[in-house]
């Protein structure tokens, strides 16, 4: 480890997280409102009553305001795999291609093609070819969507692949397990329908804005509906999916279960922590701290969670790191052994190879076919450098759970007094709504820290680390870019926020017609 | 054929001049295009491997020495 620069390391993860977060504001609002607004279209088509197509031609203004401003973001994170994390664009080359070009190819056809029709079309083309393009931009977004979050997964669970030792890249040998992996799947279907729940929340917020001025009420009220009661049928599948993506987690990233609920030792009948407060997290020089100042617990749910059995054994960080001989877990330092027995024996290999020692590279191949599983342990001599930050994890995971069932109960509320309406006289739940705005943003962002940095350090799970990933580049430019990024985004986000809030203000009631 | 070329090309051409907060978002977007291509890509991400190695033989060399060093 002592070779790598780590300030270099820790810039250029400054830097993806930079991006990546800025990124990710812009995102789930274009995911989710495609779809609100395909859905309020298909309410004007199927009724034919003005009201339903102003009130789309509205949202799909401030849905052009979010596309406009957040799309070719995310090319940037492209760039910094080159420059900055050469090293895993060579290692993960051929698996990232695929999935990249299609997305690709999909965003530039499915998107572009029908973004014009959906915009310049009113009035110029059918109602139906209108209604079908506004579909296809939805879908079109979210697949290109689905490529990304492939890529990610895989990087989480890396399956369908073969790593090649002579090149020094993995290369794809079932693209259908890559792209049907249960890690993938889940991550897909849990992170579209949390960008619906943002979407839906984002509507509900501006329409109950627009009640508590009493403005545009016909508009707002119809929003309210539709919103909430997607919102609600998708909170439910957020919840199921997010539920399932914790297994997923359970079984193929135990140390960021692990950190996602604080668990330091491992215990049978393992209970939830559903609300806690760190006190000192152990450590190698502390390893009887008391974690928790406060919290409470659920009893035998996070066995339950994990593996459908309540008093099953759920491994914490301590188990991980030494190992836990009868639950069958290999410990991190067995790990390290293994891990740089593979990089050894890559390193002979390849002087064998070039020496024409056919005998040396054969049986060099062989010690690292059998230690390859664990090659990015070998980068390590200290396990504890293997854990990610705990409370951090803990935190993000807790606030995006915590968030969630509160936009579940958001929508329940919004759905039984619209019903009713009720609205206009319950204020606190119209001022409740407008203050959930930011934090369906927050949810979304806690979600991706956990994702990212509960899977620290790895960059591919168990094969490549971040240090072992960056490139060996001088560092001065990165820390430049991070803070020409951080200006230029701040800029964007300050430009969509004004323009927004500018349309918000001027839309000037229709009527009820 | 002309016909239907026409026809797009005034489809598109109606849509932008109608436009009134899209004409701004065309602004902000190109700008922001020039800065991430013209500026962020060409002098501050150049590919690592691809402008310090020629061949994809060299470039895997070099990854493999920075992977068992």
């Amino acid at each position: 480890m002592e070779h790598f620069n780590m300030a270099l390391v820790d810039w250029s993860r400054a830097q993806f997280a930079l991006t990546a977060l800025y990124h990710w504001l812009f995102v789930p609002l274009t995911l989710g409102t495609s779809f609100i607004i395909a859905i309020m279209e298909t309410i004007y088509v199927k009724t034919g009553k003005e009201i339903w197509k102003r009130i789309t031609r509205f949202w799909m203004v401030l849905f052009a305001i979010n596309f406009a401003i957040g799309v070719a973001t995310g090319i940037i994170l492209e760039f910094e795999f080159g420059t900055n994390w050469s090293n895993y664009s060579w290692f993960v080359g051929d698996i990232f291609g695929a999935p990249l070009a299609i997305e690709g190819i999909m965003a530039f056809f499915m998107e572009s093609t029908f973004f014009a029709v959906m915009f310049f079309g009113w009035d110029k083309v059918s109602q139906k070819f209108h209604l079908t393009s506004t579909w296809l931009v939805a879908i079109g977004s979210n697949l290109s969507a689905l490529w990304i979050l492939v890529a990610n997964a895989w990087m989480q669970n890396p399956v369908g692949m073969h790593f090649n030792p002579q090149t020094a890249r993995n290369e794809m040998v079932n693209f259908w397990a890559i792209l049907f992996s249960p890690t993938a799947v889940n991550k897909f279907l849990h992170t579209i329908s949390s960008a619906y729940v943002l979407s839906a929340i984002f509507v509900i917020g501006v329409s109950a804005w627009f009640l508590l001025k009493k403005r545009n009420l016909a508009l707002a009220k119809r929003s309210m509906v539709v919103a909430a009661t997607f919102g609600l049928i998708m909170s439910v599948f957020m919840v199921i999916t997010g539920d399932e993506s914790a297994r997923q987690v359970y079984n193929v990233q135990p140390m960021k279960f692990a950190s996602m609920e604080g668990l330091y030792y491992g215990e049978n009948n393992a209970p939830l922590v559903a609300i806690g407060f760190f006190d000192r997290t152990p450590s190698p020089n502390n390893p009887k701290a008391k974690e928790w100042a406060a919290k409470i617990e659920i009893p035998n749910l996070l066995s339950y969670m994990a593996t459908f059995n309540p008093h099953a054994f759920v491994p914490g960080i301590h188990d991980l790191v030494h190992g836990n001989d009868a639950h069958g877990i290999i410990s991190y330092y067995d790990r390290i052994k293994m891990g740089k027995l593979a990089i050894a024996a890559l390193k002979e290999f390849q002087l064998a190879k070039k020496a024409q020692q056919d005998a040396k590279a054969k049986a060099a191949l062989k010690t690292f076919e059998a230690n390859y599983k664990y090659f990015g342990y070998g980068y390590y001599n200290d396990p504890h450098k293997l854990i990610p930050n705990v409370p951090l994890t803990f935190y993000s995971f807790h606030t995006m759970v915590g968030l969630g069932f509160w936009f579940v109960l958001l929508f329940l509320l919004t759905l039984i007094y619209a019903t009713k309406d009720k609205l206009l006289q319950k204020r606190w739940l119209l001022y409740a709504a407008l203050w959930t705005i930011p934090l369906a943003w927050l949810a979304q962002e806690a979600g991706w820290m956990v994702a990212e940095f509960g899977r620290q350090p790895w960059v591919v799970q168990d094969y490549m680390p971040t240090l072992s990933a960056v490139s060996n580049i001088d560092q001065t430019s990165v820390i430049i870019t991070f803070f020409l990024f951080a200006v230029v985004f701040t800029v964007l986000l300050i430009a969509e926020l004004k323009i927004m809030l500018n349309q918000i203000k001027q839309l000037k009631d229709g009527g009820q017609q | 054929m002309a016909k239907i070329i026409k026809k797009v090309f005034y489809f598109y051409y109606d849509g932008f001049r109608s436009m009134t907060v899209g004409k701004r978002l065309w602004i902000i977007i190109l700008i922001k295009l020039f800065i991430i291509f013209a500026i962020f890509k060409l002098f501050f991400f150049p590919d690592f491997l691809k402008t310090h190695f020629k061949t994809d033989q060299e470039r895997s060399n070099y990854v493999i020495e920075q992977l068992t060093k």
